[in-house]
């Protein structure tokens, strides 16, 4: 086996063939099922953990606070007792709840947020899926979260919950237009869905540089109509502390409510690695066409970090919204999508047509 | 058998199981739930038949779009304590009558339809495929049916919005 850090693609190559060449078919594709599975599951999980830790460390950076420093050095093992904490708390029923759907919302959540990170490209060929419409894709499985949220606002039960629901059920289904419009510009410009496309495209330049002005409009459309479809602040109307007391989950306890809460982390990072791959490279380098010998000494860094530096980039950029921005109102929240994004959006992509048409872009 | 024949089985029992819970349970969000796993289990038969941009389609618009509308609809309209009366016995044998008749005449259908087996395996149409025969207006193209549609929709939309225009004088 020859692991290399630059290109996967050989490593999981041999291991497929490993497998293939000692067992049959059948368990092959089972085993490599099973390790996808667990390797996505470990990453989702670690991930979500230390995005929580992210959170609160950039939010008292933000209120000139300290953030968590008792637990491990600079409060490090914080959310890992957290998340012990809220495995051994219980998990009150409802009386006058849907047990059923209850029970089946924060699945739904969860289940379509981990659909969608198969599909994103974390170094080449480090990738679970690699569909030709990629892009599409990830809109569909990401829609579906929305409608866990519905079923735990509605089965709950309790107004504030139903409130919450509706909230943001209207927020998510008029912010993915503008999401997926911004999309649609870059592939424009990058001539297909498919993620390994789009990320090799851009070795002469990411696309928000070749793209320039209207590859920077959408990557701020994007940014913005993203951070409103995982319901974070200033558009967290959803859970609003002070008027709805935790919105949808208000009723949840224990480890379902600890799924919705990784659940919208894990949103939140998969946004900002969709804008991470299709605005700024992905794993690719920083590169700029002709220059050789700079080019050269940006590949010495492993595509890795640079896909976990990019991404980790668009999620302070988030986090700094939120804690930044007092919370809109709903009206203004619906006004600022369908009076301002999307006619952006929509001359926005008109712009990009005719850049590309022209052969105006780099 | 192999592995994705298992898959296969799996998901048609699970269409199958949930169609028939989505017309008989007596709550009607569950019901729209029920309807939610049938067709996203019919887009991973699409992901099988290795027609991704169908499975995605089928997953954006039924699952993402038609279930969330539904889904918000009964949120507005119903409370969770209401539940629909079962229905009477009358009723019962009639739908059964005219379910079983639908059934037998489409596997009556299919059983005759001589299929024949592909040894080629099947392409999938990429995306450059898919947006060429949408705007093709030649041998093969979809120019027509899509514009069609799409004047349709703008139809659609238009009326949606003269309907939900509040009206000057009553106001």
């Amino acid at each position: 086996m020859n692991f290399d850090i630059y290109d996967f693609s050989s490593f999981t190559k041999s291991i497929d063939e490993g497998l293939m060449a000692s067992m049959s078919p059948f368990w092959a594709i089972t085993i490599e099922m099973i390790i996808i599975g667990v390797l996505i599951l470990g990453f989702y999980a670690v991930v979500g953990l230390y995005l929580v830790y992210a959170e609160r460390k950039i939010c008292a950076f933000m209120q000139c606070r300290v953030g968590p420093n008792r637990v491990g050095p600079y409060g490090f093992f914080q959310t890992i007792a957290d998340l012990i904490k809220l495995l051994l708390k219980e998990l009150i029923p409802i009386k006058n709840a849907d047990k059923i759907l209850f029970n089946i919302a924060p699945f739904i959540v969860i289940i379509a947020s981990f659909m969608a990170i198969a599909a994103i490209p974390f170094a080449k060929g480090l990738h679970a899926l690699d569909f030709n419409i990629g892009v599409l894709y990830v809109m569909a499985v990401s829609s579906m979260g929305v409608i866990g949220i519905l079923l735990a606002g509605w089965s709950s039960n309790n107004k504030y919950s139903l409130i919450g629901a509706m909230r943001s059920g209207a927020q998510i289904v008029s912010y993915e237009l503008s999401v997926g419009l911004s999309l649609i510009t870059i592939v424009i410009l990058a001539g297909s869905l498919q993620f390994s496309t789009i990320v090799e495209g851009q070795r002469n330049g990411w696309f928000i540089f070749t793209g320039h002005i209207p590859a920077i409009i959408a990557f701020l459309v994007f940014l913005v109509a993203s951070t409103a479809e995982t319901n974070r602040g200033p558009f967290d109307l959803a859970e609003a502390e002070s008027e709805l007391t935790a919105g949808f989950h208000t009723e949840y306890s224990g480890i379902k409510f600890a799924f919705f809460f990784l659940a919208e982390y894990m949103n939140m990072f998969i946004v900002a690695s969709i804008a991470a791959t299709v605005f700024l490279g992905g794993w690719m380098p920083f590169h700029i066409g002709g220059w050789e010998a700079f080019n050269g000494i940006m590949d010495y860094i492993p595509p890795f970090i640079w896909y976990i530096g990019k991404t980790a980039f668009v999620i302070f950029l988030m986090m700094w919204f939120k804690w930044t921005f007092p919370r809109l109102r709903i009206d203004q929240l619906l006004t600022l999508e369908w009076k301002y994004l999307l006619p952006i959006n929509l001359f926005n992509i008109i712009l990009m047509a005719f850049i590309v048409l022209m052969g105006w872009h780099f | 058998m192999t592995i994705s024949e298992i898959i296969f089985y799996l998901f048609s029992a699970t269409i199958i199981f949930f169609s028939i819970l989505t017309v008989t349970s007596r709550r009607i969000l569950r019901a729209a739930v029920y309807l939610l796993f049938v067709l996203v289990s019919t887009a991973g038969l699409y992901f099988m038949l290795n027609y991704h941009f169908l499975a995605a389609v089928q997953l954006t618009l039924y699952a993402g779009g038609i279930v969330v509308l539904i889904i918000f609809s009964i949120l507005l309209t119903s409370h969770i304590s209401q539940k629909f009366e079962p229905v009477g016995i009358k009723k019962q044998i009639f739908s059964a009558i005219a379910m079983a008749a639908g059934a037998i005449l489409s596997i009556m259908v299919i059983l005759n339809y001589g299929f024949n087996s592909l040894i080629t395996v099947a392409d999938n149409p990429t995306m450059n495929t898919i947006g060429y025969g949408l705007l093709n207006y030649g041998k093969n193209g979809y120019a027509l049916p899509f514009e069609v549609i799409s004047i349709l929709l703008l139809a659609a939309m238009f009326a949606s919005i003269v309907i939900a225009k509040k009206d000057k004088k009553t106001n």
